[in-house]
């Protein structure tokens, strides 16, 4: 019986093909002052890409003052004591680099690529900044009118994203991811120098914050770099805990409408309330990832096959997992109709897509092909070490080890079809959703 | 079909916005210097432009025929588009369904899409999976099945995305702008056609044109990644050696940009939506990098050019201004664009032309000048950060006509930019203003 047992295992483990791991040649160190540092060495060219992430996003933001995590953001280019307005983005177009920033529901996130000598020319400023921004009204009044128009341009033109704000809105009922990053627009109007500043100083402090080096650099150069400019910057606070509220266990399925004149094309998107990487117990996380990609994830999914080449009733059907969040990830699936269908028909048959796998689980040869695509997308992920900067600087913000992120594929290995089916049982469960549906609506008579 | 990897958050909001994506045209774009770019002519004589990399086990290659929308039949302008979602949905013995299933069996990532003035594909493989990966390649750009079912499907979609677009006020202005400026010329036409020639569209249109822009001699191919130049020389005829010698592409005529003045489209939206365009200069003008570097100052990218400081930094009238300069094969253009609260879209328009006159009459300073010559020499290198990116840039040059050096000595162009050249320039690009503004937005009281 042993001697079968082994016989039989010897051919299989010889057709598994091996599993790569991602940006395996990071590594990481902490500074006295308790910043973490990743270093991805790619020295296929002379360039190199920093990131500063901040363990504070718009989920932090005060009661009544949505958005401030934001506008902060933005006006952390306003300048310091030693470097007025402007000084640090010159110094960087000066040397031929790229900068911005972003704001996400958990993180703010500063980054620059430049030309790999000039890495402790922007390691300095970025570091001047985590402790010495000055603000004055000057500055503040007409970049919160910056930040208006940016709502106004990304939200308010566009009611397929009013109606996502809508949506997000009804899913948590009680925490913070209920409101958008950028803010509601009535309390972003009245966001002040001074909320600013308490925000700055409760939040941004190295022990609150994590450096990715992505590029041309090893450890050594950056652990000295980083030593001689972020090592100076004394810890300015103690963040507290991020204990968010959080949701009741959800009982009602619920359905928002935005129907606007602005709408030629109909369409519906969905969300469920699903756990992140970082709050999932066992291999869920794993599982919904997997579960996404084969309901969802391109043309060789069940709803593009089913609904879109089959029925020929949506034009298009996409279903995304974001499990990169720190207390709920977001399964959220979006489908236009073809022809004259309406969104109750087609609503109906992705629940009927949805049903069927929920009771009869997924193919083995599915989850062949999804393991199969997350290795390839491991190897072809190498290939932007910016894209890998980003990749482990949400990982570790929410609270996963390095290690553990590179192990990304292999813990999508370890999936089974039984897990797949159970994630699909517990959390694709209407009570658990908020469906939206965008309609047109004539102008002069509003539904 | 695209390979998955774990996603980072959906929801964001960020500093600043590339201001080519906003403005409707690709920026003219730059390539870097360190690369070693090799020229390949395999047995047949098909030429690529190789940089060969083997730190990473995949291959991207971009291609493009000459001859993109602007060939559409003139009473049916879509064609090339919806050709270019056709190639990957059958060829040959495999219907779509069969051949979708095998690029994802090998995690092969192909697709296609129609330029102006040239149909693009992009093939990207690992090394393990390369021969089949340009077999399915030439299948789909030789012998695309265009069957019934795919056919219908593409259309919806297509006809989907336009009505979608047609209450979208960016889209509605970028398209407003093109025909304001080039009014019964291919140019001015919409790529993906109208939902009524998209209807009218036949398999026969599909191929008609296949077979007319798909050719050897006006094909350019950049690859970049894991492979040897031995390798690819007759990768290279396997995959377009059966491609007819020569297309047969419709005359297109030159032309400028209409002296439109101010074109309004009522909607109701938060936000006046504003583009306009001007003539601009040819590629090969020799006041074309001086002009580059003009526009730079202007309104490019970065937060330092002079639109950035005097619409959004000083007066918070927007967030997202620019300015860049297209060129076409037959025709040259400047453009640019923002978007601000609708009651002071006469402020910020106002704003914008005194820039652009003011540094047609002025120049720039000599530390302006000096500022931008630093960041366009710098940020070279900076275009370099992936295979598909460096083949993308590459293959921008090689349909521009620009030699096979050009990555070598382009820093060298703009090195050599004096304050004269970019007065000169900046005075024939931008003394006239914009020639067209389009507004988008709710009627002004």
């Amino acid at each position: 019986m042993i001697a079968a047992l082994v016989l039989s295992a010897a051919p299989l483990r010889a057709e598994t093909p091996a599993v790569p791991r991602i940006a395996p040649a990071a590594s990481e160190f902490t500074l006295d002052n308790g910043l973490s540092v990743v270093v991805v060495p790619d020295r296929r060219a002379p360039v190199v890409t920093q990131m500063v992430w901040y363990r504070v996003g718009s989920a932090d933001d005060p009661v009544g003052k949505s958005g401030i995590a934001h506008f902060l953001e933005h006006l952390m280019f306003k300048g310091t004591k030693t470097h007025p307005a402007g000084v640090f983005s010159a110094e960087v177009a000066e040397i031929g680099g790229n900068e911005n920033a972003f704001t996400t529901d958990d993180a703010t996130v500063y980054h620059q690529t430049v030309p790999k000598e000039q890495l402790g020319l922007v390691m300095g400023f970025e570091a001047d900044r985590m402790a010495n921004l000055v603000l004055d009204d000057a500055a503040v009044l007409p970049e919160r009118d910056v930040i208006l128009e940016e709502r106004r341009m990304r939200v308010d033109s566009d009611p397929a994203a009013q109606l996502g704000e809508a949506v997000d809105a009804a899913l948590y009922q009680r925490h913070p991811y209920g409101t958008p990053v950028i803010g509601w627009a009535h309390e972003m109007a009245e966001l002040s120098r001074e909320d600013a500043i308490t925000f700055y100083d409760r939040a941004y402090t190295p022990n609150n914050a994590i450096l990715v080096v992505a590029g041309d650099v090893d450890e050594e150069e950056v652990r000295v770099l980083a030593e001689a400019t972020y090592g100076k910057v004394a810890r300015r606070a103690a963040p507290a805990p991020r204990d968010r509220a959080k949701e009741p266990e959800p009982v009602a399925a619920r359905a928002v409408t935005l129907s606007d004149p602005r709408v030629a094309q109909p369409s519906l998107q969905r969300r469920y309330l699903v756990p992140s990487y970082a709050s999932a117990t066992g291999r869920e996380a794993e599982a919904l990832d997997v579960l996404a990609d084969i309901l969802g994830g391109g043309t060789e999914s069940r709803l593009y096959r089913k609904l879109v080449r089959g029925a020929a009733i949506a034009t298009s059907a996409g279903v995304w997992y974001s499990g990169s969040q720190l207390d709920y990830g977001s399964f959220g699936l979006s489908a236009s109709p073809r022809g004259a269908t309406t969104l109750d028909t087609l609503a109906a048959a992705i629940d009927g897509v949805i049903a069927d796998l929920r009771d009869r689980g997924i193919t083995e040869d599915e989850l062949a092909r999804a393991k199969r695509r997350t290795r390839a997308g491991a190897i072809y992920a190498q290939d932007s070490s910016r894209g890998l900067a980003n990749y482990l600087g949400t990982a570790l913000l929410t609270g996963e080890s390095l290690a553990k992120a590179q192990d990304y594929p292999a813990r999508i290995e370890a999936v089974t079809a039984e897990d797949v089916r159970a994630a699909a049982e517990k959390y694709l469960d209407l009570k658990r959703s908020v469906t939206g549906y965008l309609l047109p609506a004539p102008a002069a008579k509003p539904i | 079909m695209t390979a998955m990897f774990r996603s980072a958050a959906v929801r964001l909001a960020q500093h600043s916005l590339a201001v080519a994506a906003a403005a409707g045209f690709a920026l003219f774009a730059c390539a870097a210097q360190a690369t070693t770019v090799e020229r390949v002519v395999s047995p047949k004589g098909i030429e690529a432009w190789l940089v060969e990399e083997q730190a990473v086990p995949l291959v991207a290659m971009n291609f493009a025929f000459r001859g993109g929308a602007a060939q559409d039949p003139p009473e049916k302008p879509g064609v090339a588009n919806l050709l270019s979602g056709m190639l990957d949905e059958g060829a040959g013995d495999l219907p779509s369904e069969a051949f979708q299933a095998r690029l994802d069996d090998l995690s092969v990532e192909l697709s296609f899409s129609a330029g102006r003035e040239a149909f693009f594909g992009t093939l990207r493989t690992l090394v393990e999976t390369r021969d089949e990966a340009f077999s399915l390649l030439k299948r789909a750009i030789t012998v695309p099945r265009f069957d019934d079912e795919p056919l219908a499907r593409m259309k919806d979609a297509v006809t989907t995305g336009i009505r979608a677009a047609s209450t979208d006020p960016d889209s509605l202005a970028s398209q407003a702008l093109a025909a304001a400026m080039f009014p019964g010329h291919p140019y001015g036409r919409p790529i993906e056609g109208t939902e009524r020639t998209v209807a009218a569209i036949t398999r026969d249109d599909l191929e008609l044109f296949r077979r007319a822009a798909f050719a050897r001699s006006n094909l350019r191919i950049v690859v970049v990644g894991a492979i040897d130049a031995k390798t690819l020389g007759p990768l290279l005829d396997a995959t377009f050696g059966d491609l007819p010698e020569n297309p047969f592409l419709r005359p297109v005529p030159d032309v400028k940009p209409a002296d439109a003045g101010l074109v309004e489209v009522a909607f109701s939206t938060p936000q006046a939506v504003i583009r306009f365009a001007g003539n601009g200069l040819e590629r090969h003008d020799p006041d074309f990098m001086p002009a580059f570097v003009a526009n730079h100052i202007l309104g490019g990218a970065g937060f330092s050019s002079r639109l950035y400081a005097e619409v959004r930094e000083k007066r918070g009238l927007a967030y997202s201004v620019g300015t860049g300069l297209a060129t076409f094969d037959h025709a040259a253009a400047f453009f640019g664009g923002t978007a601000t609260r609708a009651d002071r879209g006469d402020e910020a328009l106002t704003l914008i032309e005194t820039e652009i006159r003011r540094l047609a009459s002025e120049g720039p300073t000599e530390a302006e000048l000096d500022q931008a010559k630093h960041y366009l020499i710098g940020s070279f290198a900076l275009r370099f950060d992936t295979s598909s990116r460096i083949a993308s840039q590459l293959l921008a040059f090689s349909l521009d006509g620009l030699g096979i050096d050009y990555v070598e000595h382009r820093n060298d162009l703009v090195a050599a930019v004096t304050i004269e050249d970019v007065r000169r320039a900046a005075r024939r690009v931008f003394e006239a203003g914009p020639a067209v503004v389009v507004r988008v937005g709710p009627k002004p009281s």
